[in-house]
């Protein structure tokens, strides 16, 4: 059973290609589809890989995706909104 | 269509969401290019230091690393080219209770700008410089930087670059940093560490990013995409923590050393200024106070 | 609002036109200077050097002019009133960041105390060849205000008057000294503190998230309100076209919007940026036009034409940019001539030929190094109106 999961924004994808190469679990590839701009976003290929480690959302210069764990996500939110 | 893979928290937002100024995205910068990375580092590095986001101010300066500031929700400054230091050096003296972080691109800092980066290192100004070097300058196109690798061909050396590129965290180590340290795009925790110790540092600190430009030096050196140079910086990257400076330099293919080079302590300009004044004149020194302009 | 006491020096002293110009910036609310040693300024910045301290503020000489011109922008946005000052050359290197601060609407001050040009020149010697080049210096079409004393004394009144105009237009304010008027020594009467008249800075009231840092307020003065980083607005500001949020908006219709506001925020306060000094003018045949240490000289030839019973009238501007044309204009309806001594080869002249529309205009120019010779005045004052 997956730990995390991934929230991709696709339109601001432009298929750079750094989170599907650095997932270090693999979770990730290039969907088949693609955005309005032509890009080809990522799709989740092993999901139940997924430990919300985040690496992909550090990566990502188009703030297109990010990792969390499961039930992590509430806390982080307040953390943001207190400082 | 926005396919959005979710559970459990539809309301979830990018931990980098709430430092962008969302009705600026889309960004400007190219597939491929590291300086959204270094942008997700910093606000790693934000959240994770409990930094006062009021007190904490973002100084530019021209180029595509430039345009980091007007993306950045916060008090934030586009200066002019070479000059994001000096004008942090006014912001800073004026205030000191603010946190001021300059994040500007290697030509806007070591060529027009390298002047002002020495001397604030010398004074030790307590300024966090993120300096995202791709090489080369981005946004006019694609010309020679200081940093520019020999045996690179940009738009003014069409033929080839025949001079040495400079060697950053040595010339920043040399005119008295206090903290200095290089990483590249691929290193993102490192580079949000790092981040994150600067914030804490006082006195001048210098990291080094380096930095994937995929439209203009990867690919008129034939060096492939972005993430080609992202897993040429994996390969050829070695930690090489409190290295030598003098021994960093880049060359085009060579070894990247990434690290902390340098993380010493000496006092601040301000620390200096302020204790000269209450050596010399005594009860007399009447400190910077809080605008009186008003 | 009333100047603070900690600032205002006040007595009677004999200072040069450098210390007075010092002693005014710090009546006046500066607390935050940046320069570099530049021949015939220098004074004006080792003053402040010694004086800040002890009345609560911060000097640095920055490693050049360029950091100097825009490090005094930072120390704006961090809170404080902020100058530099330099000659010529200096100026010259200030020209990119005085158009920073004109698109960013920074307030602040530019001493220039002019020595011979063009280029190195002759450092310690005066001329007035700088004239043209405050108005233009810098890139692009902009706005700026000029201002030019002709004795110690009023190196320190209008230094005031140069940041109370900075803060009320969010404009660079030009405080165009010279050698001359620099480096003489006369009377300074500096009266207490709550004599003195100080612009505040024009900060919003308005909470962050309904404050626009480019949004005009509805006053009709086009100038918006200001916040200090480190507030909590989380603002951005860029010397990029931008639009009332501050946000780059490179378009045609943002350019028209925002370059045009900027031009008219100028010239819409046009009466209100007149300060000349004015001596029968309202019968002359002749009027005299001067400004700075010329003024002193063209004094004593004006003196000399009506003792020998010529109609000849003095205007002297303190303001010199915005050039007050409708004055001139006005002039120009009665007098037969206007006759503009200055230590250059002719650059006030021009406006004042200008806006004079046909009547003749004699420059009496001057390389610089000196000053003019009265006699030499008196001349072209004669000439005039054969």
């Amino acid at each position: 059973m997956a730990k995390g999961t991934v929230k991709i924004v696709v339109e601001r994808c432009k298929a750079c290609g750094f989170c599907v190469e650095f997932c270090p679990t693999k979770v990730l590839a290039l969907s088949p589809a693609f955005n309005s701009k032509g890009y080809h976003p990522p799709h989740m290929v092993n999901p139940e890989k997924c430990s919300g480690c985040d690496l992909c959302g550090m990566y990502c210069p188009d703030f297109a995706i990010f990792g969390y764990k499961k039930g992590e996500k509430a806390e982080q939110q307040e953390a943001v909104h207190e400082s | 269509m926005n396919e959005e893979v979710d559970f459990e928290c539809a309301e979830c937002t990018n931990p980098v969401e709430p430092f962008l100024r969302t009705d600026r995205m889309p960004h400007i910068w190219c597939p491929g290019c590291g300086i959204g990375t270094t942008v997700n580092c910093f606000t790693r590095a934000l959240i994770d230091s409990k930094a006062d986001l009021d007190k904490l101010v973002v100084v530019s300066g021209i180029g595509c690393t430039g345009r980091v500031a007007g993306y950045i929700a916060l008090d934030s400054f586009h200066t002019t080219h070479g000059r994001a230091i000096p004008f942090a050096t006014g912001l800073k003296l004026a205030n000191p209770n603010l946190t001021v972080v300059v994040y500007a691109g290697d030509g806007d800092l070591s060529a027009i700008g390298g002047n002002h980066l020495i001397h604030a290192a010398r004074r030790n100004i307590d300024l966090k410089v993120i300096c995202v070097n791709n090489l080369i300058y981005g946004m006019t196109g694609g010309q020679t930087a200081p940093t520019t690798p020999a045996e690179s061909t940009t738009s003014t050396n069409p033929y080839g670059t025949f001079e040495p590129g400079f060697n950053l965290p040595h010339l920043v180590d040399a005119a008295g940093a206090v903290y200095v340290a290089r990483w590249t795009t691929f290193h993102v925790r490192q580079v949000a560490r790092s981040m994150q110790e600067a914030f804490k540092k006082k006195g001048f600190s210098f990291i080094e990013i380096i930095s994937p430009c995929p439209t203009l030096y990867q690919r008129r050196n034939k060096m492939g995409d972005a993430l080609d140079a992202m897993k040429y910086y994996k390969q050829a990257s070695k930690v090489k923590n409190g290295a030598p400076t003098g021994e960093v330099g880049l060359t085009k293919t060579g070894e990247i050393a990434v690290g902390k080079f340098v993380d010493r302590d000496r006092p601040d300009y301000r620390s200096l200024m302020v204790h000269q004044f209450h050596e010399s004149l005594g009860e007399e020194y009447v400190e910077m106070g809080e605008c009186s302009c008003s | 609002m009333k100047a603070d006491p900690a600032g205002v020096l006040t007595g009677v002293h004999f200072l040069d036109g450098d210390h007075a110009c010092c002693e005014g910036a710090l009546a006046a609310g500066a607390r935050f200077a940046a320069g570099y040693p530049i021949t015939p300024s220098t004074e004006v910045v080792e003053r402040f050097a010694a004086r800040v301290p002890k009345v609560g503020g911060t000097f640095i000489q920055m490693e050049d002019e360029l950091a100097s011109s825009i490090a005094i922008q930072g120390a704006v946005w961090g809170g404080a009133k902020a100058f530099t000052v330099t000659s010529g050359p200096g100026f010259s290197l200030m020209m990119e960041h005085i158009g920073y601060a004109i698109m960013t609407e920074t307030p602040c001050v530019f001493v220039d105390v002019q020595r011979g040009g063009p280029s190195t020149g002759l450092p310690t010697l005066p001329a007035q060849s700088d004239m043209m080049q405050a108005r233009w210096g810098s890139h692009g079409d902009y706005e700026v205000i000029a201002l030019c004393p002709n004795s110690p004394q009023e190196c320190f009144d209008l230094a005031i008057t140069a940041f109370n105009l900075s803060e009320k237009y969010r404009v660079p304010v030009m405080f165009m000294m010279d050698e001359c008027v620099g480096h003489m020594t006369e009377k300074v009467i500096i009266p207490p503190a709550d004599e003195i008249e100080v612009e505040p800075r024009r900060k919003t009231s308005k909470k962050p998230g309904a404050y626009k840092p480019y949004a005009v307020n509805g006053d009709g003065t086009l100038v918006p309100e200001i916040a200090h980083a480190g507030e909590g607005y989380k603002f951005h500001i860029t010397g990029l076209t931008h639009d009332e949020r501050g946000y780059p908006a490179m378009t045609v219709a943002a350019q028209q919007k925002l370059v045009g506001r900027l031009q008219d925020k100028i010239r819409r306060a046009a009466d209100d940026l007149v300060l000349v000094e004015e001596q029968n003018t309202n019968d002359a045949d002749v009027v005299v036009v001067s400004y700075g240490i010329t003024s002193r000289v063209a004094q004593r030839a004006i003196d000399s034409a009506r003792a020998k019973g010529m109609k000849v009238g003095k205007l002297r501007l303190k303001i010199v940019w915005p050039f007050p044309d409708q004055l001139i204009k006005k002039l120009a309806r009665r007098a037969k001539a206007f006759v503009v001594p200055e230590l250059n080869l002719g650059q006030i002249s021009r406006e004042v030929e200008r806006a004079a529309a046909g009547v003749k205009t004699v420059c009496v120019p001057h390389a610089g190094g000196g000053v003019h010779r009265p006699e030499d005045v008196l001349k072209a004052i004669q000439e005039a109106v054969r």
